[in-house]
């Protein structure tokens, strides 16, 4: 930087001169390394008391002739100056934010979940994605209890006392007061939900019920005291089991995807005649694509309508019913059911909160 | 389940030559007999017939006698003119034809057979025993001889022959499953038809009466039914036929098709006569007994048990008999003394044919489907007759069945038919058959598949219905059918609808998807279930299920009081452990198991939850009322129904331990606590859209006396619990110190949500006024209530009221505690002006120091 020389003001027509201190300024800001520094340059070229400011000022006693003629030689060298200073300071600007963000860099792989992350149990997941099929086919969803009492869980669905079939579904039974019977029973499927939402609601009658239900087989790979079911009922004036078969196949499309199919085969059940045993296609089986058993349906039985108090020459229904766990461990390929009924939060977590 | 031996299937229906058990169950399961398993060949490799040419025995050091033999296996298989065989059994001679199994062949175990050095030879190949083919186990463990173990003519055998045909061992078996409707498949003569339903292959019926069984007689074996306790109505036994065959040859053997068949189909070769029964059973779907006559005193009776009396069954269980069980008895001290068996469901020991019996007397009855049904279940006797007779039995059977017994005793048993017959037969056509009215539209109404009338009648005919002269009531045909004497399922149109469409085949049927009218969507319970669920995760808490069985234990642990309403549980009859009879009262007592079990795995920071039912029974409850089915009950019914089942509200509970936020680089984070869970709880209310008032309840097990909050509704309503977990739980179960919990009903949530839209306020954009106060209040005074305090002070300004300080300490005196709120303020229609903001500060004061004693601190 060049010492301000106050003692000797330039001429403001001494063209030579006036191009030297411009020079000197350009020279002064491009070595301008920071902002302060260019602070300093802008102070000493183009303050009060810089050279052309003084050759400036001395404009104003030239003779009439000679200031106007001054006036164009200072005027532009004086904003050749300041533009300078500007486009440096823009520059300047640039490269201290350009270093003071690189200054703040963080390592950005390090760990940053400060909470654990929290997830829904996909029994329950799978409920609500079956319901969801369901409502948007306009259906409503239905909930009965767990405990009930026999009637609806056997006799208002044709299991009468001594049907072999109340027999082969190992039930819990309830005990009563005093060892008397207490009539209930932990339901054994969710077709009870069936008969009371038909007594409760009436006809027509779209409805599916997911929920928990209970058997005494002992907990191994695949079976659990403690499952699910979800039973779809739809009781209306002409359904056909072609209409069971359309539903079927638009809830395993749903559930598995476009390529999933059914298959019915004959079958029984108390509570459906004619009866079919359903089956799904199923590319992912183990050992190549192939039928797996899914769950069971048929054409409600006339008196299964009659224990509800609806007409069966007037109305005519179907219903099918399958496993939620079988759904979710042939969607999800999982091998053990033990992973499903114990509590372990490894499990739920890998599912997240939506499946 | 039964099994399927193809060459017994074909005695009744054409089977195409090499028919494997793969094509034979998909044929099969198209009319609906599913698949139970496909049983493997019991014997691959080289096991063929050999003849014994030398035998040397060889005494060993270890006191055993080994023979040395040579063994002509066929030209085949033969090295130098036979092969050298160790055999350490000794019941067969040179000359005898055995069945030898060469190195290469794997019998059933698996069991590879190799050559190997023993006793100083090379034993190349082995002589095989009953056993050690898998064709039951002799008791002797010696060599078949095929002439004589198994009946074959000599002359039919030669050595190199292969015995695993010979034998039926090298055939896949197929085992389906029979509906319980189906009774009539558990017999070749049902499957062979339901076969032929499928494939429509020429299927002959060997079960209808061939005019070669003879009319009762005077002297038949007298048979008595005396049924003084019918069950609903049904005189337990309509039909009993009796024959006799004498001068058996006891000694007689069964032969080998006879036991290949039989061991094909799953049971055991007994004795020819036992063995006949059980053929002619699994063949016609009849239950047989053949009895000693010089056992049996006439009459024989059947009759109910009276009370305290006694049998031992053949299986060698002492049993004792309810009056409901159903009898056979015969007479040596008076009509009906001395008890037999079980009425279609098990003989007892002391009446059984033995090896010296040379007169049998054969039974052939029908029994009702109920009584059998109950009794099997009483004595938890699942036979093969009761199998049968639970499921339904052709009643035209027994005179059928008993002349093929007869048939087989004198062509194999050298047995002489007696002329005497018994035939007691209450059966009647009307009661046997009832016709059944199907509109001929009503397939066609059910299934969506347009049958024609011809189609449905045919097909009717075919499964062995007679479809008599229709009818046309209103503008459709009506038929009039008689279902076959096999088929007691079918009692209704839509059973028969099901033959129709099934024989059509299901695969017919289009897909149709029907139209709903349209439902309302989720209800407000299940959507507030979902939300809740859903907000848990998001602040994450992991969901959980569990088993809901509980015993008094678990509520110990929880540290219930005795007289604890909790301790009120629903109690099991047969629970899965003797030790947890209960279903659980509360979500807590099974949510802590899940975590236990979390934490011995090595988690310990957990936040979980669970939403489920519990059941609060009400003591003295009555129970349930037994209804009739296929009736709609009367409103009273329904009532008693409604009061019988316990209430079983939905809970939702959380359990934290541990940490809630982790340590990590940026700190030792923060353990999780009493707040944690009572935020929790506030969430879900929160989510179900009710305000909640939070007081202390320092008596709740199995909470921390003073970490605990009770939340209720406004009205006083019970809502739940949330705070800290008592430190002896927390030590009882093993948890980490200072694990929270909540646990809140659902219900009484959804019940107290008003359901209405929420009327939204306009949002006002006028400046805010901020003003902090620090109170000091004594230190017992709850935030609540200084909040309270507040807010009545404030009025309608306030906006938005924080509580950013809870300070103690010599600064505000001993006893004390600041609370330091932070107010934001606003007008809808205005800027607050300082007056304004002035005058509500002074208000706040005002109301804090009234109500709560609060002195604004300097």
């Amino acid at each position: 930087m060049s010492t301000p020389d106050e003692k000797a003001p330039i001429d403001p027509l001494d063209e030579a001169a006036l191009d030297a201190a411009v020079q000197a300024a350009l020279d002064d800001i491009a070595k301008a390394v920071d902002l302060d520094a260019l602070k300093a340059v802008r102070t000493q070229h183009t303050g009060d008391r810089s050279s052309l400011a003084l050759a400036n000022r001395g404009i104003g006693a030239l003779p009439g002739p000679d200031k106007a003629k001054a006036g164009k030689l200072v005027g532009p060298r004086r904003g050749r100056i300041n533009q300078a200073i500007a486009t440096r300071q823009t520059e300047l600007e640039a490269e201290r934010d350009a270093r003071v963000l690189a200054e703040e860099t963080v390592d950005v792989t390090l760990p940053v979940q400060r909470t654990t992350a929290g997830a829904r149990h996909p029994i329950e997941l799978v409920q609500e994605r079956i319901a969801d099929f369901f409502v948007g086919l306009g259906w409503e969803i239905a909930d009965g209890p767990e405990v009930e009492a026999e009637w609806f869980n056997f006799d208002a669905l044709n299991f009468g006392p001594d049907h072999p079939a109340r027999q082969m579904q190992d039930t819990f039974y309830v005990a009563g007061d005093g060892g008397s019977d207490s009539n209930l029973v932990l339901r054994t499927h969710t077709s009870p939900v069936q008969a009371r939402s038909l007594l409760e609601r009436g006809v027509p009658l779209y409805i599916a019920c997911p929920g928990r239900t209970f058997r005494t087989d002992a907990l191994d790979q695949t079976h659990t005291p403690v499952f699910h079911q979800v039973e779809g009922l739809a009781v209306d004036k002409g359904l056909t089991m072609a209409n069971l078969v359309g539903t079927l196949d638009a809830f395993a499309r749903a559930m598995f995807g476009p390529e999933a199919k059914t298959r019915l085969r004959p079958a029984f059940f108390p509570f459906t005649e004619p009866s079919a045993e359903m089956d799904l296609w199923f590319p992912q089986k183990k050992g190549g694509a192939g039928w797996i058993e899914w769950g069971g349906c048929g054409m409600v039985n006339p008196n299964v309508l009659r224990a509800a108090g609806v007409d069966p020459e007037e109305y005519t229904g179907f219903a099918f019913g399958m496993g939620i766990e079988r759904t979710l461990m042939l969607r999800h390929s999982i091998a053990d059911m033990h992973d499903i009924v114990e509590g372990d939060v490894r499990f739920s977590t890998q599912f997240g909160t939506e499946i | 389940m039964p099994l399927i031996v193809k060459d017994w299937l074909a005695d009744h229906v054409e089977v195409p030559a090499g028919l494997t058990a793969e094509q034979l169950a998909a044929d099969l399961v198209k009319v609906g007999l599913e698949e139970e398993a496909i049983h493997g060949a019991a014997v691959t490799g080289p096991l063929v017939v050999g003849r014994v040419l030398e035998m040397h025995p060889e005494p060993q050091k270890n006191g055993k006698t080994i023979n040395w033999c040579q063994v002509d296996v066929g030209p085949e298989h033969n090295v130098d003119g036979s092969r050298g065989i160790v055999c350490g059994a000794h019941n067969f001679a040179p000359g005898d034809l055995v069945a030898v199994a060469l190195p290469g062949t794997v019998l059933p175990g698996p069991f590879p057979i190799a050559a190997r050095k023993t006793y100083g030879h090379v034993s190349d190949g082995m002589i095989c025993s009953s056993a050690e083919l898998g064709l039951g186990d002799d008791g002797e463990h010696g060599i078949i001889v095929l002439p004589r173990d198994m009946g074959f003519a000599a002359e039919d055998l030669t050595p190199g022959q292969d015995a695993t045909a010979l034998l039926g061992l090298g055939e896949e078996v197929l085992e389906i499953n029979v509906t319980p409707d189906r009774g009539y498949a558990f017999s070749y003569r049902g499957v062979a038809r339901e076969y032929a339903h499928s494939t429509g292959a020429k299927f002959t019926d060997r079960g209808l009466a061939t005019g070669a069984e003879p009319s009762p007689t005077a002297d038949g074996f007298e048979v008595r039914v005396q049924d003084d306790a019918p069950i609903n109505g049904v005189v337990g036994c309509d039909r009993f036929v009796t024959r006799i065959v004498r001068r058996i040859d006891p000694s007689a053997p069964t032969p080998a098709w006879m036991k290949h068949r039989l061991e094909g189909a799953g049971m055991r070769s007994i004795s020819l006569a036992v063995d006949i029964t059980n053929y002619v059973m699994l063949d016609l779907g009849q239950p047989l007994h053949a009895y000693d006559l010089a056992k049996v005193s006439a009459p024989i009776v059947v009759r109910r048990a009276a009370a305290g009396e006694r049998l031992t069954t053949l299986d060698d269980t002492d049993r004792a008999l309810g009056t409901e069980d159903l009898l056979i008895t015969d007479s040596p001290d008076g009509a009906g003394s001395r008890v037999l068996g079980l009425a279609g469901v098990m003989g007892g020991a002391s009446s059984e044919v033995s090896g010296t019996t040379t007169d049998v007397l054969v039974e052939a009855a029908h029994f009702d489907q109920i009584t059998v049904a109950r009794t099997a279940r009483r004595h938890k006797l699942s036979s093969e007759a009761a199998k049968r007779f639970e499921r339904g039995v052709d009643p035209l059977l027994p005179a059928v069945a008993a002349q093929r017994v007869v048939d087989l005793l004198v062509e194999l048993g050298g047995g002489t038919s007696d002329a005497a017959v018994s035939d007691l037969d209450t059966t009647a056509e009307a009661t046997l058959q009832k016709p059944i009215q199907l509109k001929v539209t009503e397939p066609t109404r059910l299934s969506g598949v347009e049958y024609t009338p011809e189609q449905v009648r045919s097909t009717l005919e075919e499964i062995g219905a007679t479809v008599e002269a229709t009818s046309v009531v209103e503008p459709v045909e009506v038929l009039t059918v008689t279902p076959p004497t096999w088929r007691p399922d079918l009692t209704d149109p839509a059973d028969l609808v099901e033959e129709v469409v099934r024989i059509h085949g299901y695969d017919q049927i289009p897909s149709v998807l029907p139209s709903a009218p349209g439902g309302r969507g989720l209800t407000t319970e299940q959507r507030t279930r979902r939300a809740v669920a859903r907000a848990l995760a998001e602040a994450g808490f992991v969901e959980t299920l569990s088993y809901p069985f509980v015993g008094a234990p678990e509520y110990d642990a929880l540290g219930l009081p005795d007289d604890d309403p909790r301790r009120v549980s629903l109690r099991l009859v047969n629970p899965m452990a003797d030790d947890k009879p209960l279903m659980r009262s509360n979500l807590l007592v099974t949510l802590l198991d899940t975590v236990r079990r979390n934490v011995s795995r090595g988690i310990t920071d957990l936040a979980v939850y669970e939403i489920g039912l519990v059941t609060r029974p009400a003591a003295g409850a009555p129970a349930a009322p037994v209804l009739p089915g296929g009736v709609r009950p009367t409103a009273e019914q329904l009532a008693a129904l409604a009061a019988a089942v316990p209430d079983q509200p939905r809970r939702v509970a959380g359990v934290l331990t541990g940490k809630r936020e982790l340590a990590g680089w940026w700190g030792s984070g923060r353990a999780a606590g009493w707040a944690d869970a009572l935020a929790a709880a506030r969430l879900v209310a929160e989510r179900a859209g009710v305000d909640v008032v939070v007081s202390a309840d320092p008596d709740h097990m199995p909470w921390h006396p003073g970490r605990c909050a009770r939340l209720e509704l406004a009205d006083g309503t019970l809502i739940g619990h949330a705070g800290e977990l008592h430190p002896k739980v927390v030590e009882t179960l093993g948890l980490p110190a200072r694990a929270a919990a909540f646990e809140v009903d659902l219900s009484v949530l959804v019940a107290a949500a008003s359901g209405e839209p929420v009327v939204a306020q306009s949002v006002s954009a006028f400046p805010a006024a901020k003003e902090d106060f620090a109170f000091v209040v004594d230190g017992d005074v709850p935030a609540e209530a200084v909040r309270s305090a507040i807010v009545a002070g404030a009025g309608e300004l306030l906006e938005d009221l924080a509580l950013f300080d809870v300070f103690t300490g010599e600064q505000v005196g001993e006893g004390k505690k600041s609370l330091a709120y932070s107010l934001r303020l606003r007008a809808a229609d205005r800027t607050l002006s300082a007056k304004e903001v002035r005058a509500v500060r002074d208000a706040v004061v005002d109301s804090a120091a009234d109500k709560v004693g609060a002195v604004l601190r300097g």
